[in-house]
Parts: structure tokens; sequence; C-alpha cells
């Protein structure tokens, strides 16, 4: 089973790769967020679409749910330090 | 398109994914015409003809490369293109090299449709192609990596939404997948021989075997749905906490269940038991990943009775859930005793191609494709809903059938007399199976007549729309 001692440093490699991403994303603060997240596809509609109803979705959530806050790049750098 | 480029750079660049899509749709009635016919040679073998070149050991890699490849491909570029553009609000990174990796994919299916009714193959299951194809699909992919990559970089969002997380990591391990398990030693321009011999050569062709299973045919078509079922219910998906915890579970367990495809050969015991339970282990990201899917539609069930690309996305989720319960389970050594070498396991393949990859890669096209040609809905959302149900009824036909024809063949296989000799010879089982072969044909039949109803769709669709460039929307919030 020669072919391990490719396959195995290989899918080591691949896992430390998996780590640094996972790193890259919690320092940038790529999961500070999450409960808005979920949200921001459906408020970019290109399509225009008529019968989404911004109240019903919140209603899902508990009426203290502040109005989501967009953060955004300018420039298309992610910063985690605005 | 505009003139202007200042007016340009404020527009989505959807061409690609305008002919990705329709690519899509064209390869999925290719292929699955492919797959009837090979289906209906397994049930009436004289259907060859005699001709080489439709000899099922030829079509049978043509079907699978067409509908993994060419259908499903077309569809993971198209909903990717989208998906990071719309997501990111930006617009494709290079749109030109997003042409070339159209055009260059086209080539490639080509070039396989050729090669393979030819016997120009590398024997490697799901990895046929020669090996000039091999380097073709190679550029093509990293064309892919630095556009889906470099769209991510130009985004206008900070957040990076978790169904282009899906896209990344299958886009970054199919092209290792692809490079390790093609590596090859050419003798002439169509023939080649692998860089590994024997086990290794085995080890490594599931390693790259099961590994596509999951991230091409997973993990993309995760992406899709992370997509496309909170769009089409308008609704945010269940929990997006569990999307990402999904995706990096799924990520970090998945790349040795490729074992479970050699139980019972030469490879050692303990890299058989390894596969198991690793592949016993992604159970648990595979049912998080369904029920958060389904669950988006919690509190608005109701959308499900009138939305039939609805109903193609939840129904998909619940073939995946199914299939990937079935999955584990006849990965347990046991089980596989049973199971190895049926048709159980062309059952299983199909819940999940059929099921899950087909149902919800058809689905995100219907929402899809009217958007990209400047419509609201498709021509005709009746004919959505009679694809719905052909398809699901051919799929229930289809996997029914091979699971009773599997079972019955494992076990007239291992029915030995009391002196030790078997009870039944090869030739009755594949006697036995002659009704099966008949259903899982009815069903490839009513499967394929429902692909056609929706090309007939979508023909319709683009004949009366315009793809007129969309605006990129400005940023909610904050002035940009």
């Amino acid at each position: 089973m020669d072919i391990l001692y490719l396959l195995i440093p290989l899918s080591v490699l691949l896992m430390l790769l998996v780590i640094g991403v996972f790193g890259w994303a919690l320092h940038r603060g790529q999961f500070d967020d999450l409960d808005d997240e979920g949200l921001r596809i459906l408020r970019q509609d290109d399509e225009r679409s008529a019968n989404f109803d911004m109240d019903q979705l919140s209603l899902r959530r508990g009426p203290e749910q502040s109005p989501p806050t967009n953060r955004l790049v300018s420039g298309g750098v992610a910063r985690d330090d605005q | 398109m505009t003139n202007e480029p200042a007016q340009r750079s404020l527009m989505y660049t959807d061409t690609a994914v305008r002919l990705f899509a329709l690519a899509a749709v064209v390869w999925g009635v290719v292929g699955m015409l492919v797959g009837v016919i090979i289906a209906a040679q397994l049930t009436w073998p004289e259907l060859n003809f005699g001709i080489p070149w439709l000899s099922y050991g030829r079509l049978r890699p043509l079907h699978t490369n067409a509908v993994i490849f060419a259908f499903g491909g077309c569809a993971l570029f198209a909903t990717s293109y989208h998906v990071v553009q719309r997501t990111g609000q930006t617009r494709l990174f290079a749109p030109g090299l997003a042409l070339f990796t159209f055009w260059g994919w086209q080539a490639v299916i080509v070039a396989a449709a050729i090669t393979l009714p030819l016997g120009i193959t590398q024997a490697k299951e799901y990895a046929e192609l020669e090996w000039p194809i091999d380097i073709l699909i190679a550029v093509v992919w990293v064309a892919y990596a630095v556009v889906f990559f470099g769209t991510i970089g130009i985004r206008k969002v900070r957040h990076i939404y978790v169904a282009n997380w899906f896209f990344g990591a299958f886009i970054l391990t199919v092209a290792l997948l692809h490079i390790v398990n093609s590596a090859a030693m050419p003798v002439s321009l169509w023939k080649s021989y692998s860089a590994y011999a024997g086990v290794q050569d085995a080890m490594v062709q599931w390693w790259y075997g099961h590994n596509a299973v999951g991230f091409f045919l997973t993990a993309g078509f995760l992406g899709m749905m992370y997509y496309y079922i909170p769009k089409q219910a308008e609704r945010p998906v269940y929990s997006y906490r569990l999307s990402i915890v999904h995706f990096w579970a799924l990520i970090f367990t998945y790349m040795w269940a490729g074992p479970h495809h050699l139980h019972y050969t030469a490879l050692p015991d303990w890299a058989q038991s390894v596969g198991m339970v690793f592949s016993l282990v992604l159970l648990a990201p595979s049912w998080g990943g369904m029920i958060n899917g389904v669950m988006t539609l919690s509190g608005a069930w109701h959308k499900l009775r009138d939305d039939p690309i609805l109903k193609f996305l939840i129904v998909s989720l619940s073939f995946y859930g199914m299939s990937t319960f079935e999955g584990p389970m006849m990965s347990i050594k046991t089980v596989n005793a049973l199971s190895h070498y049926t048709d159980w396991t062309i059952g299983h393949v199909h819940s999940g191609a059929l099921g899950w990859v087909g149902l919800v890669s058809m689905g995100c096209l219907y929402h899809l494709i009217p958007r990209m040609f400047g419509r609201t809905a498709m021509h005709s959302v009746r004919a959505i809903e009679l694809h719905f149900w052909i398809a699901t009824i051919g799929i229930v036909l289809y996997i029914a059938a091979m699971w009773i024809a599997g079972v019955m063949q494992g076990l007239m296989w291992r029915a030995v007399n009391p002196d030790g000799t078997l009870v039944y010879s090869f030739v009755e089982s594949v006697k036995a199976t002659f009704p099966f072969y008949v259903v899982r044909l009815l069903g490839g039949v009513l499967y394929l007549t429902g692909m056609l109803v929706m090309a007939w769709n979508v023909v319709m669709t683009v004949r009366s729309g315009q793809a007129r460039p969309i605006a990129i929307p400005p940023l909610a919030g904050v002035p940009a």
C-alpha cells in the first residue's frame, strides 16, 4: 500500500489548508453575525419580487429584532476592523 | 449590452450563466436518452445491433459522463456563476475567462461523446477520458477557479454566503482529485497507462470516485440548495448557523469514505474498515444539512402545495436524506457482503442521481432560467408540475425495481446447498432479474419524458423572453 504515502500526506495537507481557511474566516469575522446573513440574500432581489414581505420574516425571529445592519466593504477588500 | 463601460460595470455578467443553464437542459436530455438506451440493452441485449460503437460497455461511460459532467457540470457552472455574483453583489471576475470555461467545457463534452463510443478510454470509472481531454479539463477547471475565487475577491458584501463555501470547496477538491487520479503515462495520442498499478490504482481510483460523489455531486449541489431554496421559498434558511456547521463538518469528514467501494478486495482489511467508519460518520452532517433545507419551509408548508419548483427542491432533499442514509448502511461490511456487485448499488446511485442531483438541478434551473431571460416565471407552471410528477414516479419505479433486484441477486448468489455447492448458477439470477429491468426501463423512460417536457418549457420561455443585462442593485444601508 505504497499509495498511502501519497494519499495520507495529501489529506493531512488538505486538512491543514481547511483549518487555515477556517481560521481565516473566523478571524475575518465571517461568523460574527450569523443571524442576519441568511436574510441578506432575500433583500438583494434583482427580480423585484413583489410578494416578499420583510415583516413576515422578522416575526419568526421575534419582535425585538433590530433592523439588520449591512456590513459592507468598499473597493472589494474585506476588512474586519471596520 | 450597453456600450458605455461605466454603465456596464453596474451590470451583472450573466452570459455564461445563460449559456450554461441552456446547455444543462440539452445535455440532460442527451445523457438521460443514452441512459434509457443502455437500460433497454440490459433488458434486451440484441439492441446493440452488433455495432461496436453502440455496445453497452462503450455507451455506459457515455451515459455517466453525460449526466454527471455535462448535465450536472453545466448546472453547477451556471448556478455558481449566478450565486457568486448575486451574493457578492458584484460582476464576474474576468467574464471573458468565464466564456472560455463554457466553450472549453463543451469541447470536453463533445470530445467525450466522440471518443467513448470509439472505445478510447482509460477504463477508470467516472474518469474514462484519455489524457489529452484530461489536460483540457484541468485547464478549464483552473480557469473556473480563477473566475470563481476572483469574483469572491471583488465582492462588495463582506460576508461570504454559505453557498459560496460549498461551491468553493467543490471547485478546489475536484481540481485536486482530477489531477491526482488522472496522472498517466501517454504512449500515443489516444492511449496512456495509469501512473499507479494494481490495488494502488484501485485505492486512488476510489479515493477519486467517492470524493467526486462527495464534492461534485454533493457539495456543489448543496451550494445550489442553500441559495435557491431560500430564494424560491422567500424565507431565510432554517438555521444559518447549522448551515455553517454543516459545511465544515462535511469538509472535515468526507475525504476517507472511498475504501467502502473496495470491501472484500485486495485492499487491506484495516483500510476497508477505516472507509466504513468514515462513511458512517458522514450520516450526521448529511442529515443536518437535509433537515436544515427542508425546515426552511417551516411555517410556510402551504407553499409546497402551490409551487412545483419548491416540490422539486424539497423532494430532492428527501432523496438526499434517503441516499445518505442508505449509503452509510451499505458501507457496513456485513451489509456490503450482500449488496456488493448487485443492482442494489445501481438503485442507490440513482436515488442520489435522479432524486437528489437531478431534481435539485431542475428546480434551480426552473428558478434561474426565466429570471435570466427577463421573465418572472417559466412559460408553463403546469408543465413544471407535470414534470415533477412524471419524474418522481419514474424515480420510484427505478429505485424500487433495483432494490428488489439487488437483494434478490445477493441472496441468490450466496445461497448454498447443504453439500456446499451453489444453489443457483449466475445466469439464473440474470434471468430472474429480467422483469425488474423492464420496470427500471419504464422508470427511465418516464424520467426522460419529464426532461423533454422541461426542454419544451425552456424553449418556450426563452423564445418569449429577452436576455437583457441585469443591474446590480445599490448596496443597502451604507452608501457604497
